[in-house]
């Protein structure tokens, strides 16, 4: 990404390289602490479920749109989940309207992974008719207003609107779909967030913002779910890591999962 | 993408995978380079049953021009499956996941180029995967990395690729098809085996930490045997041009780019239906 700030990078790079020797950051944070979380959900009520997160000044807004379709050939017992992400223009003078490029892909490719292979929904129970009718599930990130770590945001979103998406009882009569009036959970069945660190000289900071990010070349970002298990990691960017830094940032990523579990789906009944 | 499910057996009783092979065994590999003609750099590898071809192009002019970058050159890499390479036909339009592997792929492997020596140009690279068995981004790396070194671009280092993962809660070096879709974790993993450093790092599925640092330390390994197989391919291809121009002649087998061994030529394309 580039810095679209006007001060050259490498100024700031330099001034990031020299802080990190002290422990320090840009912005005054330690080194594993994230920037101020705030979450609102079901603001969009033509949506299932909603969930608007900001990460510092990252806003990121997810909304859950669940209809009926036919399941993959291969899993026909089970409903269907859909990531698509879109880093719309107004986010970033960086991004560009049209179809989604490669950071979209790998942004909505990377959620989907961790909510896939954590099983949060039980798709067993969105299948109507096995075969020929399931329930899908869009998950649709918005990306409104970009300052680094899309990642952890949208993950974060992603799963509280999931977390508190309704929609309509149904049940199977002759063959026929009918719903009710009475609202019914998504079925959840675990919780997954992700965790982004970046490496500056040789030490790993949680959250990187849109500076740390235009100054640092290696990133990992780690999935970890209700059982403390790994379900999904990414490096990204041309950087590297050693093994024994990327055992390390499994050690901190389960960490701050604890954490991030406790703030923000503490208030929340599933 | 499918849903990791645990349902027959992956490991026998005696202990033995799907194809017979020991947990910690890798599938057989083969690699040939200088396989193409008109690429100024080119591989194939044999990965198992997967067979990839990849071919570099460059240094050379960017199309379009407004992409050239004034201090390095523009890498590019391009991962994509022939519409036969998979069991079900795969829709030849690049797939989203395509898109992104070629991304990581290109992020893991340009780290290894000296960029800087070629500013304004581009250098791309292209993988065809014509069959695939699972691990087709580890095998493309690996093979892209040799197609770099046969086009004479300078390079750091050989990047190589191996994947480890978790079935029947087992942690198991290089991941078929079968074991990758039946399985219950994939951890692809690409270094720069000089350096040690991992520069491309992904997975999918579930692990406690512990399987997760088991099966990263067991991939690479992996990586450094199969590291082993590049630097031998390399070695076969110009230890042979040396021979052909005399052994005096050349003194750097690396440095020698450009004519291709007519006969390793023709044996690879009567291998391998490269329809186009």
């Amino acid at each position: 990404m580039s810095d679209s700030y006007g001060i050259p990078v490498s100024i700031k790079t330099k001034r990031i390289d020299e802080l990190i020797v002290q422990d320090k950051r840009l912005d005054g944070r330690g080194l594993l602490d994230y920037r101020e979380i705030k979450v609102e959900t079901g603001l969009i009520g033509k949506a299932n479920g909603s969930a608007l997160v900001s990460l510092g000044n990252t806003k990121v807004l997810v909304g859950i749109k669940i209809e009926t379709g036919t399941p993959f050939p291969d899993t026909p017992e089970d409903g269907v989940l859909t990531v698509n992400a879109e880093l719309v223009p107004m986010a970033s003078p960086s991004f560009e309207a049209g179809p989604p490029r490669e950071e979209g892909i790998e942004l909505a490719r990377v959620v989907d992974r961790g909510i896939r292979e954590s099983k949060a929904i039980d798709t067993k129970k969105l299948c109507i008719v096995p075969g020929k009718l399931v329930f899908i599930t869009f998950v649709d990130i918005y990306v409104l207003d970009f300052d680094g770590n899309l990642f952890d945001a949208s993950a974060l979103a992603s799963m509280l609107a999931l977390t508190t998406a309704k929609m309509k009882e149904f049940s199977l009569e002759d063959g026929e779909l009918s719903y009710k009036d009475s609202l019914i959970s998504l079925p959840l069945q675990n919780h997954v967030f992700e965790v982004t660190m970046a490496k500056i000289g040789d030490k790993l900071v949680v959250d990187p913002s849109l500076e740390e990010e235009s100054a640092i070349n290696a990133q990992i970002t780690i999935a970890v779910d209700d059982a403390g298990n790994i379900c999904a990691t990414q490096k990204s960017k041309t950087g590297s890591f050693m093994p024994q830094e990327i055992i390390e940032a499994v050690k901190i990523a389960k960490n701050k999962v604890i954490e991030l579990r406790e703030k923000v789906l503490g208030g929340l009944t599933p | 993408m499918l849903s990791k499910k645990k349902s027959e057996k992956l490991i026998s009783d005696e202990g033995l995978r799907v194809d017979g092979r020991k947990l910690d065994e890798l599938r057989p590999i083969k690699i040939e380079v200088g396989t193409l003609e008109k690429a100024d750099g080119s591989a194939y590898i044999e990965w198992g049953r997967n067979k990839i071809m990849a071919a570099v192009y460059g240094p050379r002019e960017v199309h379009p021009r407004h992409l050239a970058l004034p201090d390095r050159t523009l890498f590019r890499c391009r991962y994509h499956m022939a519409p036969f390479s998979t069991e079900e036909r795969k829709n030849p339009a690049p797939s989203r996941r395509e898109i992104e592997l070629s991304k990581v792929i290109r992020e893991a492997v340009e780290p290894s180029v000296f960029t800087e020596l070629f500013p304004r140009t581009g250098i791309d690279v292209f993988i065809e995967v014509l069959q695939s068995d699972g691990g087709t981004r580890c095998a493309g790396i690996t093979v892209a990395s040799v197609a770099l070194a046969d086009a004479g671009i300078p390079l750091r280092d050989l990047v190589v690729a191996c994947a480890a993962g978790k079935i029947d809660d087992q942690v198991v070096l290089d991941l078929n098809d079968i074991e990758d879709q039946k399985g219950q974790a994939d951890l692809p993993v690409a270094i720069s085996p000089r350096t040690g450093e991992v520069t491309l790092l992904q997975m999918d599925g579930n692990m406690s930490s512990e399987e997760y640092e088991k099966a990263l330390y067991l991939a690479l390994e992996g990586c450094k045997q199969v590291h082993a197989m590049q630097r031998e391919a390399l070695k076969k291809k110009y230890a042979t041009e040396q021979e052909v121009a005399g052994e005096a002649a050349v003194g750097e087998a690396e440095t020698s780019e450009g004519e291709v061994s007519e006969a390793e030529n023709q044996h690879e394309s009567e291998g391998e239906a490269t329809n186009e």
